[in-house]
């Protein structure tokens, strides 16, 4: 099968639900979510057929790869799609809310079939070996997250999100493509598989220019995974924009981000002259990102702030994992990470935005007596917390174990140290949700209701995260 | 007869799970507990002590590429362990009164921390041993939260992050143990690294004993690691503190018995003067602070991490009289304190309060109550009959055997029962003995439940105080001969 098949798909599916949405007069919108949701499970299906990669020498080779972190995580973004597009239905009250309606169901329909169009970006970026092909599949995907973010276009938060990340967003698009030219300019390519005979045959005096543009890139890079110094878009962003796109961003965009600066690394680190820079570089930012990530997530009081934090703490274990890419278990573990991850992440959200709808907001005191008022998503939460924290027996535990094992076989001693710490600060945190549906007495003690939808998200999810932390032995062959 | 062993971890989270589709809590979790008992009763029974070794064994490969599978085994060492686990978990669901709310989470989050400390005796992979130990962090979470006394929320705080950071420590040691293994013959599979230890094949490296030390050491409470224990176990619920001081502490000595002495022999040497000034901090410094308490529980909470002391002094000997002895405190010291702490929580449950200022004379209301209090305190001073003497005496003579070195911390040691005498007798004249204040007169005595549940502790210690043998025979299986 040709390898760009699935994104088409993806695209086409897009189109398809718009002409649908706008030639419908169905005012009930979630059939649009369902059909999207439906038709990602057919493309991931699709997925599991045999490919042919691109041919050599033709001109996708040239542009897009198909190995197994490219076939891992195009599965990972549509799993993650599938999810988000699953729990706008019930987010649609809060839509409602702050949409302006001439005619029931106006201008809701679009939400869920945008992140169809991210969804074929960010498959595209997993795949790309070529600068130019990152910056498009890249733009693809941020400016329908644009949209996205600032859709509750009635709501202050939304806006103020959206106008942040389209800032930041837009700047960190002039980093990229300004570190592009550089790269250019001193290797004359942009293929990162040409990369590095390239950097080996340059006269010293190229080092530095080229060193300049390698930086930017990943100031750029770093925005998107979050990393700190680059990291302050986050939390506001996560606190303001609609939780399902919250979600998103954290999991599947984050991912994408993720392989990106994988591949350039790769690229990198096989050149003796920059190696030991690069990896200085990383280091640091593991370092900064840790630090700041748990420690600036301890006195939240929002738990989409908090979750937010917590994807800047997550990014700094990952960057432990990319930082020892020395080892070659680094690629697996970190696939496994966001496999776990995702589960552990879309289930803390996918409870959040029901508590929130029932209670009306985002604090972690509305989770007060959940666990009187909804064992089963109490009993969710605690799961998908405990997982985030890294108990054993569930998700997170795996990912951080393999994490701290190919850190402790590249001689990473000072960043493990420092992650004991950070994984304390952590159980402080997610253990803040736990007190709250536990310890406090809820406000009301009205059971609340949950929809089929969500019982089946919690049961995939929850299994996911369990599964995963018990017998983590096929999903680990499949990174290898 | 495997089967019977992972029977022993599935019956806990199979009754959790019954409670939580609606079953009737307390009858399911005690039957499932009562169950247990007498599987363990049997695989202890049916041990072949002659063969000796690693016997009821079951494997599941779990990541068979990185040499880690789900491992379960017994020998004489684990199944001792079994058989405290077991009968601390009766005693406690038994003790446990009812509770008004989320009745269901009291019993399932007790199952499973009974499920946890069964599966880290049992397991026979490191990592398992491990994670099964962790699957009681967020019970003792919930239970110290919801159900304590005092000041319960920053009790439960304390001890959350001090054993989940400690736990990490552990389980970077384990990484790097696991690391320092020549790549191709990693395992984590004890009887594997044993071969492995004997004939010289990894390198064993004093930082990663010290780390494991380190970690062990803070689920254990070793000095200076100890300030979480006292204020979780005074304010947890009576059953929560039975199953935490009684087992799950035993858990880091356990690990340290199965991983440390045999992977790191000469190690453990070279921090063996280290250990030694943590053992006297242990047993003076924390000896002389429980004197200085207040409150029972409080009394009861630090001496239970003075005693831990003697158990590292027996393993500082690193001789097989030393382990031995400290295996059998360990037996000893988990029925004696998860008995104290029944007997504290009934004595909080009529009175609602353990001031010893307050306390007085109540042997006269409750005369059985007192009686078996009586009991409780001369096993925990270590009297001779109970099995606390048995233990304390071989860890002495270990200790002694070992050489010149350890004359300090032997007198430190045997001064410690001075000042363990001193606490102990102190609490019982204080709250059971004197004139009785009038607002105790109207006292019930303890009920039946109470009673049984605490001479179930009692009985064990007493035949294993007479005929130590019992459990001497099955910890020399685990040992070198």
């Amino acid at each position: 099968m040709n390898t760009l098949l699935l994104e088409i798909a993806v695209v086409l599916l897009g189109v398809v639900l718009l002409l649908a949405e706008a030639y419908s007069n169905r005012s009930d919108k979630n059939y649009l979510a369902y059909l999207g949701a439906a038709g990602l499970f057919g493309v991931l299906v699709l997925s599991f057929c045999p490919m042919h990669p691109p041919a050599v020498g033709s001109t996708e080779a040239a542009f897009v790869t198909q190995d197994i972190l490219s076939v891992f995580f195009v599965r990972f973004t549509l799993v993650s799609t599938i999810v988000t597009l699953l729990m706008i239905p019930g987010y649609r009250p809060v839509l409602e809310r702050y949409l302006p309606a001439e005619r029931a169901g106006g201008g809701i329909g679009e939400f869920a079939i945008l992140p169809l169009f991210v969804c074929a970006g960010l498959m595209w970026m997993v795949s790309s070996i070529d600068f130019i092909m990152i910056f498009v599949s890249l733009e693809l995907a941020t400016i329908t997250l644009y949209i996205l973010a600032t859709y509750l276009r009635q709501n202050t938060a939304s806006l103020e999100a959206g106008t942040k990340f389209l800032i930041l967003g837009a700047l960190s698009t002039g980093f990229i493509v300004y570190g592009i030219s550089w790269i250019f300019g001193t290797t004359g390519t942009t293929n990162l598989l040409a990369l590095p005979t390239a950097i080996s045959t340059l006269p010293e005096s190229a080092i530095t220019p080229l060193l300049f543009g390698i930086a930017m890139i990943l100031v750029a890079l770093s925005f998107k995974i979050s990393a700190f110094p680059f990291q302050f878009w986050v939390p506001d962003v996560y606190q303001g924009a609609p939780t399902p796109v919250t979600a998103y961003l954290s999991v599947a965009s984050k991912a994408a981000g993720f392989v990106v600066l994988m591949r350039l690394l790769v690229a990198l680190v096989s050149v003796p002259v920059i190696s030991h820079k690069i990896q200085v570089v990383v280091t640091l930012l593991a370092v900064l990102t840790l630090i700041f990530g748990n420690f600036a997530a301890i006195p939240q009081t929002n738990l989409k702030r908090l979750l937010g934090y917590s994807s800047v703490a997550h990014a700094g274990y990952l960057l432990m994992a990319v930082a020892s890419l020395g080892s070659k278990m680094a690629i697996p573990a970190i696939g496994f990470y966001f496999a776990g991850y995702l589960v552990m992440t879309m289930l803390a959200f996918v409870v959040l935005t029901v508590v929130s709808e029932v209670t009306g907001g985002d604090e972690i005191s509305r989770f007060n007596g959940l666990g009187r008022r909804s064992p089963l998503l109490a009993g969710a939460m605690l799961l998908a917390s405990a997982s985030l924290a890294g108990i054993p027996f569930t998700a997170g535990f795996i990912g951080k174990l393999l994490v701290f094992e190919v850190a402790i076989k590249q001689g990473h001693y000072g960043l493990v140290a420092l992650g004991c710490v950070t994984v304390a600060a952590g159980f402080y945190y997610y253990f803040k949700v736990i007190r709250a549906m536990y310890w406090q007495q809820p406000a009301e003690e009205t059971p609340i209701r949950v929809t089929f939808t969500v019982k089946l998200l919690i049961a995939v999810l929850g299994a996911g995260i369990l599964a995963f932390g018990i017998y983590p032995a096929p999903l680990l062959s499949a990174l290898r | 007869m495997s089967l019977l062993l992972i029977l022993t971890i599935l019956l806990p989270l199979a009754a959790s799970l019954l409670i939580m589709v609606g079953a009737d809590p307390r009858r399911t979790a005690l039957g499932a507990a009562v169950l247990n008992l007498a599987a363990s009763l049997i695989l202890f029974f049916s041990y072949d002590q002659k063969a000796g070794g690693w016997q009821f064994l079951s494997e599941w490969k779990i990541l068979p590429k990185l040499g880690i599978n789900m491992t379960l085994g017994a020998d004489g060492l684990t199944l001792t362990m079994l058989l405290l686990a077991t009968l601390v978990t009766v005693s406690a669901l038994w003790v446990a009164p009812r509770v008004g709310k989320h009745e269901g989470l009291y019993y399932i989050s007790l199952l499973f921390i009974s499920a946890g400390v069964i599966g880290a005796f049992a397991s026979l992979d490191i990592l398992f041993l491990y994670s099964f130990h962790e699957l009681a962090l967020i019970p003792t979470f919930l239970m110290i939260g919801i159900w304590g006394s005092g000041d319960r929320q920053a009790a439960a705080w304390k001890a959350t992050i001090y054993l989940g950071l400690g736990s990490f420590v552990l389980l970077i040691g384990l990484i790097a143990l696991y690391i320092s293994i020549p790549s191709g013959h990693r395992t984590l599979d004890l009887r594997e690294l044993e071969q492995m230890a004997a004939l010289g094949a990894f390198h064993p490296s004093v930082w990663v004993c010290l780390i494991l030390l380190a970690g062990f050491g803070s689920l254990v409470s070793l000095f200076p690691f100890h300030s979480w224990a006292p204020p979780a176990y005074a304010c947890a619920p009576a059953p929560a503190a039975m199953l935490h001081a009684g087992i799950l502490k035993k858990f880091g000595l356990y690990g340290l018995i199965r991983i440390a002495l045999p992977l790191y022999p000469e190690a453990m040497q070279e921090l063996n003067g280290l250990l030694l000034l943590l053992v006297i901090g242990n047993i003076l410094y924390i000896g002389y602070v429980t004197v200085s308490q207040k409150r029972l529980d409080w009394t009861i909470g630090y001496s239970s991490v003075m005693h831990m002391g003697y158990i590292f002094l027996g393993l500082a000997a690193l001789n097989v009289i030393g382990i031995n002895g400290a295996a059998l405190l360990m037996f000893a010291h988990g029925l004696s304190v998860a008995a104290a702490f029944a007997l504290c929580g009934e004595i909080r449950r009529r009175t609602g309060t353990l001031d010893y200022a307050e306390l007085s004379g109540l042997a006269k209301a409750t005369p059985v109550l007192g009686l078996l209090f009586g009991f409780v305190a001369m096993a925990s001073v270590g009297l001779p009959g109970f099995a606390n003497f048995a233990g304390e005496v071989l860890v002495f003579f270990g200790s002694v055997a070992y050489g010149p070195v350890m004359i300090i911390p032997v007198i430190v040691g045997v001064w410690g029962v001075v000042i363990s005498a001193i606490y102990m007798l102190r609490a019982y004249r204080n709250v059971f003995w004197g004139p009785i204040a009038q607002r105790w007169e109207g006292l019930t005595d303890i009920g039946p439940a109470a009673k049984w549940s605490v001479i179930l502790l009692l009985a064990p210690l007493m035949i294993a105080g007479f005929y130590p043998q019992f459990i001497l025979k099955m910890v020399g299986t685990a040992l070198p001969r």
